[in-house]
């Protein structure tokens, strides 16, 4: 499969979107709302949930699964006010010292008119900072399109996980053949150059782990399995380690 | 014996040490209002345009000399290098070019100054680099720095010029906005001052990281600021941008910068808050300093 078909796959319409993840992984999700800042961004859903007996932040980015659904969620591009609702629950999770699990799934951050004027940039900024000292664990899963920016602000955790056919790239392989080539049809050697595919992001150290895809039950029963198992060490570790383990996780880039 | 008969005397005006500038007509146009500006007037002025004071990009080195205290500035990671990481096609020749364009190694001069007497770590991209993208080396110089200024106690002052990530270190790009923000982060928690200054143009994921980081963030006027490139926003909402989006003065409306400062005062306003954050060069007592609610 090249890496154009897995960007494809990425982006299918049949593909479950964030909501599924925590439906089919948590038990007794109660969603919360807003950034207590501006508004509710419908793109980013969190609140709280339990992993078997441990509660947890729960956060995923929702593209919607038919087409009023995805108007509604902006297909999945966050506004500022999402990633501050995302801020706002990571810092509840760090005051009751809950893990925060993230489901990332996303073309990438808006790019609008009222994104701008409300700071999508300082909001990224903020969540990179914030993540990279927040005192719990933070697992972040890539489920579908990790795009850019708007991805990595959900995605600076102590382990990053992607599922077999997901993707993360730091541009569009669309936006890199226009402006490299200007020529919009070179999207498939875009894709290949990016290095943006699962195995790909594993053998350059950007993940931990892929996720098969046989079939999505088994991807949301590995992955509560997955979650059981590596939860409890995390929470278990002393917190300056966990935050120094976090920052060489980084720097090794 | 005449001494100076063992000496020719200059031939030409090369050798006479070459005609002024002006002498010799060369003048740049501001692409704002179009005014043809002799050379030298331009460089006297910090190229900032003499009728109507527009901005013009300028190179890491000449914004070191016009900031920093003769003689104090101490290059720090001169020699890091950009590769080819991916394969990726064209890379290695635009990398070429880059070199050739700015005579930098990368996009980013990074070391430590005195600003008015003011001991600071400062960090400034390079427009004529691949317009300011930020690699890997990009990110390595800066997190370095970041980590050089905690262990030092020392304040970071930054300028950024960038059109956001390089795409042709795909992913590990990307990488680098993590990178630059946790350093920034452990330099803020060491209670230290951090100084941005957003200067034409800051898009992208320098915007969505560092720059965006700072205690104090200054702007340069009619700076473009913003997350996504004005092309894209029209794209996306197909619709033409109004006047004045996504400039510095666009950003301090809707909060997001602290002050715009013209290229002549920038060196007294930031040595002012280099001093503000130096309680010892204030002279305020140890008692003074320990005072508050402990």
């Amino acid at each position: 499969m090249s890496a154009y078909d897995k960007v494809m796959l990425a982006r299918s319409k049949g593909r479950p979107t964030g909501a599924a993840y925590i439906e089919n992984i948590f038990d007794g999700f109660v969603e919360l709302h807003g950034d207590r800042r501006f508004a509710d961004d419908p793109a980013i859903v969190g609140g709280l949930a339990l992993l078997g007996n441990i509660p947890v932040t729960v956060i995923a980015i929702e593209k919607g699964t038919d087409t009023k659904e995805r108007l509604r969620r902006n297909f999945g591009m966050p506004n500022p006010e999402g990633y501050r609702k995302a801020l706002r629950l990571m810092k509840q999770a760090e005051k009751f010292q809950r893990p925060v699990v993230c489901f990332v799934d996303t073309s990438g951050a808006y790019c609008g008119l009222g994104a701008e004027e409300r700071g999508q940039g300082q909001a990224i900024a903020e969540n990179l900072m914030e993540l990279s000292t927040l005192r719990t664990p933070v697992i972040s899963i890539l489920i579908g399109e990790g795009g850019s920016g708007g991805a990595l602000a959900l995605a600076l955790a102590d382990q990053v996980w992607i599922l077999e056919n997901a993707v993360y790239s730091v541009i569009s392989p669309e936006g890199c053949a226009s402006i490299l080539w200007k020529d919009s049809k070179k999207v498939k050697e875009a894709a290949e150059c990016l290095k943006l595919t699962a195995q790909d992001l594993e053998a350059n150290g950007v993940v931990e782990r892929v996720i098969p895809e046989e079939d999505f039950e088994s991807a949301f029963a590995q992955i509560k399995e997955l979650l059981a198992e590596a939860l409890p060490g995390l929470i278990a570790t002393p917190t300056e380690e966990l935050l120094e383990a976090r920052y060489q996780r980084f720097r090794k880039f | 014996m005449n001494l100076m008969g063992l000496f020719r005397s200059p031939q030409n005006e090369l050798e006479k040490g070459g005609k002024e500038a002006e002498d010799a007509g060369i003048r740049s146009a501001c692409p704002r209002c179009g005014v043809q500006l002799p050379l030298s007037d331009l460089q006297e002025n910090m190229n900032v345009c003499t009728a109507c004071g527009y901005h013009f990009r300028v190179g890491p080195r000449e914004r070191i000399a016009y900031l920093t205290d003769e003689g104090s500035f101490y290059e720090l990671d001169g020699d890091l290098l950009s590769r080819d990481l991916l394969d990726f096609p064209a890379y290695d020749q635009k990398l070429r070019n880059a070199k050739l364009a700015s005579r930098e190694k990368d996009a980013v001069v990074t070391g430590a100054a005195h600003i008015l007497g003011h001991p600071c770590a400062l960090f400034v991209m390079d427009p004529n680099f691949m317009m300011g993208s930020m690699g890997t080396v990009v990110g390595e110089k800066i997190t370095r720095l970041f980590e050089f200024a905690t262990g030092t106690g020392a304040p970071v002052v930054g300028f950024t010029v960038s059109g956001g990530a390089r795409m042709q270190e795909g992913i590990h790009s990307l990488m680098q906005m993590a990178k630059t923000s946790a350093a920034v982060r452990r330099h803020s928690e060491a209670g230290l001052f951090y100084l941005t200054v957003l200067t034409d143009p800051t898009t992208g994921g320098v915007t969505a990281s560092f720059a965006m980081d700072g205690d104090v963030i200054m702007a340069e006027p009619g700076a473009t600021i913003g997350f996504a490139g004005a092309r894209v926003i029209e794209q996306t909402i197909r619709k033409k941008l109004p006047q004045g989006f996504q400039t510095a003065e666009f950003l301090l409306d809707h909060g997001f910068v602290d002050l715009i400062v013209p290229r002549a005062q920038q060196r007294e306003t930031i040595g002012r808050l280099l001093q503000l954050h130096d309680p010892g060069s204030i002279g305020m007592t140890e008692e003074e300093m320990g005072g508050g609610l402990e």
